[in-house]
């Protein structure tokens, strides 16, 4: 998106960097019919997970964001497993799963907690109270060690997917 | 943002859109006179958008009412040149 005038620069976030590793948390974790507790490192039990911080639950951004991910498809291609994390509740987030026809899997965090481990907390100007993480994306390796990380600087701020595919095809 | 933001009815309202860069620009215009406001948080679907229209009759955002001046208004840019003229150091 080209401006000709300045986006807000978000202040130097404190999150845990590429080498690290990612903090371990439970959350509901909501699919298209129901949802359940999970935690992350049952998830990269499994295998990588590419965990998405995102801005609750709307049209704008938090659409532009799933709509890419849906249509990159990464896990049709690579060994991963991407899941989302907003402050909206499980309802929302069935809705927005339904709304965006999507197949990935979205944590609820109304609390902002997760947030707050990974050192990415944004207040939001405007909406007393409400706080969620900024934009954010980590890909973790199946004992949660963090091999890439994405925070955004600015506000709006969005991942760069073509960095995120490239470290995909790369390991 | 570390002050408790006050509701006692400022007389600037904004209808904004989340993390839209045209409405943070007239955020930082109206923090940077120091001005008191309220945010009025609408969709990205214009047709979700019949509040805006109402007052101002279009459905893009930014818009402001200043109840000071009684002028209700859209479209960033005209918006900074507005707060400008009205709230700067010029005024």
């Amino acid at each position: 998106m080209e401006l000709d005038f300045e986006v807000v620069d978000l202040d130097e976030s404190d999150h845990p960097d590429e080498g690290a590793q990612a903090p371990d948390f439970v959350r509901p974790l909501v699919n298209d019919e129901y949802w359940e507790d999970v935690a992350l490192s049952e998830l990269a039990a499994d295998g990588p997970v590419l965990l998405v911080f995102y801005t609750m639950d709307g049209d704008f951004p938090a659409t532009y964001i799933w709509n890419e991910l849906r249509d990159r498809a990464w896990d049709d291609d690579y060994d991963i497993t991407v899941v989302g994390l907003s402050i909206s509740s499980p309802y929302e987030h069935k809705t927005f799963i339904d709304e965006r026809e999507m197949d990935y899997r979205l944590f609820s965090d109304p609390q902002n907690g997760v947030a707050e481990e990974y050192g990415i907390v944004n207040d939001l100007d405007g909406m007393a109270g409400i706080s969620e993480p900024r934009p954010a994306v980590f890909l973790i390796d199946d004992e949660r060690m963090i091999q890439y990380a994405w925070v955004a600087q600015e506000w709006p701020g969005f991942p760069d997917y073509d960095e995120i595919e490239g470290k995909l095809a790369d390991r | 943002m570390s002050e408790p933001p006050s509701t006692t009815d400022p007389s600037i309202t904004l209808y904004r859109l989340q993390a839209c860069p045209f409405c943070e620009r007239v955020v930082r215009k109206l923090d940077e006179y120091d001005l008191d406001y309220r945010s009025r948080f609408v969709e990205a679907m214009h047709s979700e958008r019949d509040v805006v229209k109402r007052i101002s009759g279009k459905r893009t955002v930014p818009a402001i009412v200043d109840e000071n001046t009684g002028v209700t208004m859209s479209e960033s840019a005209n918006i900074v040149e507005y707060l400008d003229n009205t709230y700067g150091a010029e005024a």
